[in-house]
């Protein structure tokens, strides 16, 4: 992957790091002239081992919202291109619009044919624009759901990657009824009966990631957040302060080990150390490794047992009190 | 005065002080008078509500509270409610600058109610329905776990008794201090209303001021039949939101109910007199046990087709 290779972004909890690494390098220049000098990168060289482990152990709910919102992190299309090179994207709701920021297709993963679905951000400045930032309109929900039933015919199981802020918060999107297009879905979803494997790859913000998220099994990317809200929308509304973002990120519980606690997902999935933008190729095995198992395990049930599996799964989800 | 007078005059004393009336406080006032947000009309505050919390002049619709809209739409004395000792639990024990379980103490305090919705079995001009009305007044009137669960029983219990489901929504979204368990309530009633859909029920969502976020993106918006009140703000994405995202202004009637009726997102706009006669009608108008069966046979004769299909092909072959 091209992306790979470019040299990566460090974050603002990764600048120590960064600035050993950076010391390092500007001692190998001077290595030929100096050969003294070995010794010294040796030490910083274990050094930089040293944190780079420690580094990665506590880290933060917003150092987890820091890597989930990496710009170098690997999207839905980088995902299907890496499992299946001859993915085939199919476009548009059928209805007036194709919806960048929803991208969705006909995938073979590990031998299983699905339909997969995705949010998809852009990279650079134009692709960003052009996906808008990741946040699906109801034209995008429309055409996910459009695939969700081409499945059902067919009797596909379906895979959907979640990555996205939320849903478009927009004019236009309210005029066509961004509420109405989400509703329909988690309606629509409930009724499958295909398997389906939600992921949350990277940001799974509120209702507009759950309008793809309605599934059998639901993993989270290690590294990945899932929230009711954005933690600037939460902390802007309780805190009414834009500084206590860190807060409300602690507050609602959005890392993927504090959701698998509270047992709203099935599995968190490794990531290479420091993120899946370290190592594309790496996270893309991992990741289609576990989605293959949860299928083959799906696979296994009756069309009525997937559809009691999926409905009785939300039915649980809940805390409250009687009495 | 010896200790026995002494007692006696301190308690007379006591008796007088309690017979002396104070006068109104602010407070007092602002209970006697309501002001209409919409034309500046001090109004009589029982008049107010002997008119359904409508104003006479502008016929600006106010907020109803769940106890008021039953009285509205149920026959009276019909109303069994269901679930009623329910309350939220603190799955995430969230503090923000107050804890939750604080937070909860304080607007069930301020409402009078354990939870944002009631929920329960009434009738209306004698047709069985299953009503579910939410409280804007209690906790912004926010979908945490308890919200969506007594929805969800509500549409269990309407498909399990075939009786027609209508839910009166008001409310600001999901309840965040419930995190990530308040987005799969969503999921959760989307689920059961599924269920209750291809059981051939009758589901009528009523869309009251204002309707937003979680609620708007799921039960809310899946009626068969959805009515919004007059000038009820409806939407996903509150206003400012919008402003600030793309960085224009809005149409002043932008999330209204008649906007939305404009763009085909509701059937209709009753006003709130007429809400129980509307709501008579359209359920006297639909047999659910009809649309039950008609779902069963549809389903039905799809087995046949499929078999239908099988035997062509073996035919073929």
């Amino acid at each position: 992957m091209a992306s790979t290779e470019k040299k990566i972004v460090p974050l603002e909890f990764e600048q120590p790091l960064a600035v050993l690494a950076q010391q390092i390098e500007a001692l190998e220049r001077q290595l030929g002239d100096n050969p003294d000098l070995e010794g010294d990168i040796d030490r910083l060289q274990e050094q930089y081992n040293l944190l780079k482990k420690s580094l990665y152990v506590n880290l933060r709910p917003i150092d987890h919202l820091a890597i989930a919102r990496h710009s170098q992190r690997p999207y839905s299309r980088d995902y299907f291109s890496l499992w299946d090179p001859q993915f085939m994207e199919l476009h548009g709701d059928r209805k007036g619009a194709d919806d960048a920021a929803m991208v969705g297709g006909l995938l073979n993963l590990g031998g299983i044919n699905m339909v997969a679905v995705g949010t998809q951000k852009g990279r650079s400045i134009k692709e960003k624009q052009a996906c808008n930032f990741g946040m699906p309109q109801p034209e995008g929900y429309r055409k996910a759901l459009r695939l969700f039933k081409h499945a059902d015919k067919y009797g596909l199981p379906i895979l959907t990657l979640i990555d996205t802020p939320g849903a478009y918060p927009g004019l236009s999107a309210e005029e066509h009824n961004q509420a109405q297009a989400i509703a329909e879905n988690l309606f629509e979803l409930a009724g499958l009966r295909v398997p389906v494997v939600a992921v949350v790859t990277g940001e799974g913000g509120s209702g507009g990631a759950l309008a793809i998220g309605v599934a059998n099994r639901i993993l989270m990317l290690e590294h990945s957040v899932y929230s009711v809200i954005s933690p600037e929308g939460c902390a802007s509304i309780l805190w009414r302060s834009n500084d206590k973002v860190p807060d409300a990120c602690q507050a609602m519980k959005m890392t993927a080990r504090e959701i698998l606690q509270l047992g709203v997902i099935d599995e968190v999935i490794d990531e290479p150390l420091g993120g899946a933008h370290h190592d594309h190729q790496l996270a893309a095995r991992n990741l289609g490794e576990a989605i293959v198992r949860q299928m083959k395990s799906l696979l296994k049930m009756s069309k009525d047992e997937i559809r009691i599996d999926r409905q009785s799964k939300f039915r649980a989800f809940g805390a409250f009190a009687e009495n | 005065m010896d200790l026995k007078e002494w007692f006696a005059s301190r308690q007379k004393r006591k008796e007088l002080q309690e017979n002396i009336k104070l006068p109104l406080t602010t407070e007092d006032y602002c209970a006697l008078w309501t002001q209409c947000f919409q034309c500046r009309e001090l109004l009589y505050t029982k008049d107010l509500r002997a008119n359904l919390q409508v104003c006479p002049k502008c016929q600006y619709h106010f907020r109803v509270g769940a106890l008021d809209r039953i009285d509205q739409i149920a026959d009276p004395g019909s109303f069994v409610e269901l679930d009623a000792e329910m309350t939220s639990a603190d799955p995430l024990n969230f503090f923000d600058t107050e804890a939750y379980a604080k937070r909860q103490k304080e607007a069930c305090r301020k409402s009078g109610l354990k939870e944002a919705v009631l929920t329960g079995i009434c009738a209306i001009d004698s047709q069985p329905v299953a009503l579910g009305a939410m409280d804007f007044g209690h906790f912004g009137g926010s979908m945490g776990s308890v919200v969506g669960e007594k929805v969800t029983r509500l549409a269990e219990e309407a498909t399990n008794n075939k009786i027609p489901l209508i839910v009166v929504s008001s409310s600001g979204g999901a309840r965040m201090q419930e995190g990530i368990l308040s987005l799969m309530q969503m999921a959760k009633t989307s689920s059961a209303l599924k269920s209750y859909h291809e059981a051939g029920g009758l589901y009528i969502s009523i869309l009251a001021e204002p309707t937003f976020g979680g609620v708007t993106a799921s039960f809310a918006m899946l009626g068969d039949l959805v009515i919004a009140e007059p000038g009820a703000r409806i939407g996903f994405a509150g206003r400012r939101v919008i402003e600030q995202t793309i960085r224009q202004k809005l149409p002043a009637d932008f999330q209204t109910a008649e906007y939305l009726l404009k763009h085909g997102q509701v059937d209709m706009v009753v006003e709130r007199a007429r809400l129980k006669e509307v709501l008579s009608r359209l359920v006297s108008f639909h047999d659910v046990n009809q649309a039950g069966k008609n779902a069963a046979d549809a389903n039905g004769a799809g087995e046949n087709n499929r078999n239908g299909a099988v035997k062509s092909e073996q035919l073929a072959k």
